[in-house]
């Protein structure tokens, strides 16, 4: 898929960090407002799907030299961690725990492990939907 | 989480660094990485000796699911302990064995140890639990160890035939077990051995009592190979020998024994669980040694000597579990009988684990098992040679060694049974010394034939494959630590009595206070007789086997228990693909309309028999226009799609409707789902087209025709889902449960989208199996694109 | 309004089993599809509609939606995108190697199983 669009590519230059930032901020507003990890990942392989229509896949796997698969492993490791790791606190599987850190210039900042299980879900969103669209758009 | 569970743990965790070991230190033979742990895990387990010989037991407990009442609780006692020294004892020798039989070039030593260590930890976790449902969880999991381990050769017909077999065998009863375990939950309300244990006296009338007894047994003889089930044991030899040494002789099918000592306390007041544990333990103990004297596999031979040495420990537990029915238990001698079992199940580790790994020295360094062969091995190999005649003087129960001492108290057992006056034994009482005595002498034949015919007599060296001499050192090692054990606790019997054997008997009779004295010389008793007699009729009858060996032609080929299973097993495979030919043409659309015809009739029945159907308009929202809006754009956009030929416009149809369902979620106040819709519809749609962008045009757009048949079924499931959208709605049976999550989102998990809250915390394994499923999706599809068979397919692009 | 909706819900599920009863094997996807769509407006529509606000505590309101359809609708959502792309690419596949789409010729013979 060889396009030579000249707007599109400008104007995705622009529009991706947009895109990708709202994600993040989407993933990380998660737990308080609308959002999480599976719109988050969505929304960043949105982003990147915008970039291979740009461009084409060989210029944005170029860019971005991620194993998706890989991704998806870790994501699903950091989930299945998350969710295991609280048997080495002698609470039953998937118990969270949370707090509130004084950190140096953000301030009081709640810290939850549900995060981490969420990146976990991001991770996994992310990397299964780049690696179905990009195994299909590599074949031929 | 305590020492004790990462104690039991460690194996797994060490069992996922093996593949990463494995390749980065290919030089290095991967079981020294394996080795120190069980070392490490016997040696902790030692330091509990002085705990459990004063007859305490330690307990510590990990909720696992507490709602259902089943925490990780371990718990060493005698038995638990006795049992831990063994799996990490005996462990630790046979890897140090495998270290030498296993060649680092040739095999495949990542999986070999990953199962290893797997069966390991899951043995482990069997004999440590206190808990019934992790129990069998442990319990499954030593089953499927297993299977991997037999079918380690997979490129063997015959290893997949024996893991299989293994499988269905050993899985069956396990389910049976589970049934089981799940009938005491009904009478007793907890998965606690110890709490169950502590009820037992309430629960012997429960009429659930007799089917939890016999689904529990049936679990225990499956795993422990017990006549009829024993057929599986003999093809699970196909395992490498060290396997064989470390699952199939010493731990893993005394898993079985282990159950039904833990289980004594509960099921020992009913005179059926004494009848069925003794008769088919007894059953087992002929057969077993009555079949080895046929075998010309060495392996074959020491398989179904485990058998009957099986069958002799359980019908030892059998009897000895009558002695609950005493008050002065101190006194009766059936405490002596489980003392017996408990002391052989010791020894037989020692010296069926000693004689296995012989026999597979003597495979590694001759090429072959088959006794027609072998023989005059004595001069080449010294060192085995007198490592054989320790293990299987002590199987035959010669004095000076351990399996003596055994023997004359299983002798001791047998024959107090005729004393025994409850559950009728007056009647049959009598058959157990004669069969056990008879038993016994094939025992001490196969023993002799093991040796004998291996190590002495004529030397066939143009039979052999290779030239035979000493097994390198490192592989006698481990033999020889379990041949000095066989002689040490011959001489010295008492050093484990009160460290090892009485908390073990402890743990099987409570409140025993059995004084655990072994000796050696019991003056001139019948055991003693009995035993002279077992020697004598041996070796005549060994002598003279040629010429009676025609006895076991009498027995049909054609009638054995294999056989049936073979059968058995065929006749289900084609019965089963017979069945599913019948409705499975091929054509999907046959198979749905089968599933959406039962769909429509089972609801709509339901509906009518249980009068479902309820309309009420009480409580409705109020409808605003855009709302109507956007119904009818769905209406439309899906209706249409039924009628465009067009694949581009159908695509786009669904996108047009997707899109509305994502501003219905706005409307109906569901941001989350909204988002998640809106982008999710996008992702599709580019999906849908990538996918087509590469197809060539359809050749000639074939017109969809009107189907009468379809469109009366797709009107039905239309109708029957809006009958059941209706009455879901006016037809509330109890209130939400929403109420805990706004109360609790903030509280419990410190987040206020309640959406997320739910997904991450509050049901978050919903969410982990999710993501899962989603990976498993995306690697189909990956393995569909990129893997393909050959290149056949370049051509045709061309 | 949640009568509408259960009459939206019921064409939703009468297209998507029309399409799904078809040859070829594109529309069997788009069935699902639209399948899993009036699947989703079912639950939602079931717990009731337009009660009290969004499910975010941050709204401090004395009702809230109920979020429990909701969480099970957003799982919902993201597995139906991966069974549908899963079903997908087998139909790319099967279009590629076999050169039809119609699920009548992807049979296979008898006695070839």
């Amino acid at each position: 898929m060889k396009t030579n669009d000249l707007i599109l590519q400008t104007t995705t230059k622009v529009v991706l960090f947009i895109i990708i930032l709202f994600s993040f901020h989407i993933f990380f507003a998660g737990h308080y407002t609308p959002g999480g990890g599976f719109v988050g990942g969505l929304l960043t392989s949105g982003a990147i799907i915008l970039l291979m229509l740009a461009f084409d896949m060989k210029t944005v796997s170029q860019i971005l030299p991620v194993n998706y698969i890989y991704m998806a492993a870790t994501g699903l490791l950091f989930a299945g961690g998350t969710a295991a790791g609280a048997l080495f606190f002698n609470v039953p599987l998937l118990t969270h725990a949370f707090g509130h850190v004084d950190l140096p210039i953000l301030g009081d900042t709640a810290l939850h492990t549900a995060t981490i299980f969420d990146l976990g879900v991001f991770l996994v969103v992310v990397g299964v939907t780049m690696t179905i669209i990009q195994t299909i758009g590599e074949d031929e | 989480m305590s020492l004790l569970h990462l104690a039991i743990i460690s194996p797994f965790l060490l069992a996922i660094f093996i593949p990463i070991l494995y390749k980065l230190f290919r030089n290095i033979h991967t079981g020294w990485f394996v080795l120190p742990l069980p070392i490490l895990l016997f040696s902790y387990f030692l330091s509990f000796i002085s705990i459990t010989s004063t007859h305490k037991t330690i307990t510590e407990s990990v909720p696992w699911i507490p709602a259902i009442g089943v925490d990780f609780i371990a718990k060493v006692d005698g038995l638990g302990l006795l049992f831990a020294l063994l799996i990490t004892g005996i462990g630790s020798l046979v890897v140090l064995y495998s270290i030498y039989y296993l060649s680092k070039d040739k095999e495949k030593l990542n999986t070999f140890y990953v199962y290893l260590l797997l069966f390991m930890g899951a043995m482990l976790g069997v004999v440590l639990s206190d808990n019934l449902i992790v129990l069998y969880t442990f319990w499954e999991f030593t089953s499927f160890s297993s299977f991997l381990l037999i079918g380690y050769w997979y490129d063997r017909e015959k290893s997949r035939y024996g893991a299989q077999k293994s499988m269905l065998i050993t899985v069956l009863g396990g389910l049976s077990m589970l049934g089981g375990i799940i009938l005491l939950y009904i009478m007793t309300g907890t998965f606690n051995i110890s709490e169950i244990i502590a009820q037992a006296a309430g629960i012997t009338e429960n009429p659930l009592f007799i089917p939890a007894l016999i689904c529990i047994l049936l679990g225990a003889f499956t795993k422990s190979a017990q006549f009829p089930f024993h057929i599986w044991l003999p093809d699970a030899m196909e395992a490498p020998t060290p396997v064989s040494a470390y699952l199939h002789s010493a731990t893993m099918v005394k898993a079985g024994i282990y159950l039904v000592a833990r289980m004594t306390p509960v099921f020992a007041s009913e005179g059926l669980w004494v009848w069925l544990i003794a008769g088919f333990g007894i059953a087992t103990l002929f057969w077993g040694s009555f079949n080895a004297v046929r075998q010309t596999d060495l392996k074959a031979i020491l398989a179904f000597s485990t058998i009957s040495q099986l069958g002799m420990i359980m019908s030892l537990l059998g009897l000895g579990a009558a002695a609950l029915h005493f008050d002065d238990v101190k006194n009766s001698f059936y405490g002596a009988a489980t003392l017996a079992a408990v002391f052989h199940l010791f020894n037989h580790a020692t010296f069926k684990g000693s004689l296995f790994m012989v026999v597979g020295i003597v495979d590694h360094e001759t090429g072959t098992r088959d006794i027609r062969k072998l023989g005059g091995l004595m001069n080449f190999m010294p060192i085995t040679f007198t490592l054989a005649i320790i293990g299987t003087f002590s199987m035959a129960g010669l004095p000076p060694f351990n399996g003596f001492l055994s023997k004359e108290m299983f002798f001791t057992g047998m024959i107090r049974v005729l004393e025994l006056d409850i559950f009728n034994f007056e009647t049959w009482g009598m058959l157990f010394p004669v069969i056990a005595w008879i038993a016994s002498v094939f025992t001490f034949i196969y023993s002799m034939v093991l040796v004998f015919k291996t190590f002495t007599g004529k030397y066939q060296p143009e039979k052999l494959e290779k030239k035979p001499h000493e097994a390198p050192m490192g592989m006698l090692i481990s033999p020889i630590v379990l041949a000095s054990l066989v002689i040490i606790i011959g001489f010295f019997p008492n050093i484990l009595a009160n460290s090892i054997l009485s908390p073990a008997l402890e743990s099987i009779l409570p409140n025993n206070n059995i004084d655990v004295h072994i000796s050696f010389w019991h003056g001139f008793k019948p055991e003693l007789f009995m035993t002279i007699g077992v020697i004598a009729l041996g070796i005549l009858l060994f002598l003279t086997l040629p010429k009676w060996k025609r006895v076991y032609d009498f027995f049909p080929k054609k009638l054995t228990l294999n056989r049936l299973y073979d059968n058995g097993l065929e006749l289900i495979q084609r019965a089963s693909n017979k069945l599913t030919k019948t409705y499975m043409n091929g054509s999907i659309r046959t198979y749905l309309v089968y599933i959406f015809a039962f769909f429509i009739f089972i609801l709509a029945t339901t509906i009518a028999v249980k009068n479902a159907f309820i309309f009420d308009t009480s409580n409705i929202s109020s409808i605003g226009f855009y709302e109507v809006l956007l119904a009818l754009a769905i209406v439309i956009g899906s209706i249409s799609i039924l009628f465009v030929n067009s694949r581009m416009t159908a695509i786009i149809l669904l996108g047009a409707v997707g899109y509305t369902v994502s501003l219905f979620y706005v409307l109906f106040r569901a941001p989350d789902l909204a988002l998640t819709q809106l982008v999710i519809e996008t992702i599709s749609v580019a999906l849908f087209l990538l996918c087509f962008y590469h197809l060539p045009k359809k050749r000639n757009e074939e017109r969809n025709r009107f189907k009468l048949t379809n469109a009366i079924i797709s009107i039905g499931v239309g109708a029957i889902v809006t009958v059941i959208a209706l009455s879901a709605h006016s037809n509330k049976v109890f209130d939400s449960i929403s109420e805990y999550y706004v109360e609790n989102t903030y509280t419990e998990a410190a987040g206020k989208n309640m959406v997320n809250v739910i997904l991450v915390d509050f049901r978050g394994f919903d969410t982990l199996f999710e993501i899962t499923v989603l990976t498993i999706a995306a690697l189909g599809i990956f393995a569909m694109i990129k893997l393909r068979m050959g290149g056949k397919k370049k051509n045709e692009n061309k | 309004m949640e009568i509408v909706m259960a009459f939206v819900i019921g064409i939703l599920f009468m297209s998507a089993t029309y399409l799904m009863l078809s040859k070829s094997l594109l529309r069997i996807i788009i069935g699902t599809g639209l399948l899993s769509h009036g699947a989703h407006l079912l639950i939602l529509t079931m717990g009731g509609l337009k009660r009290g606000t969004v499910p975010l505590l941050g709204e401090e309101a004395s009702s809230y939606t109920d979020p429990i359809p909701q969480a099970l609708i957003l799982t919902a959502i993201v597995i139906s995108f991966g069974v549908t792309a899963f079903f997908l690419v087998l139909a790319y596949r099967a279009y590629k190697e076999l050169g039809t789409d119609n699920t009548e010729r992807l049979r296979g013979n008898e006695g070839n199983d």
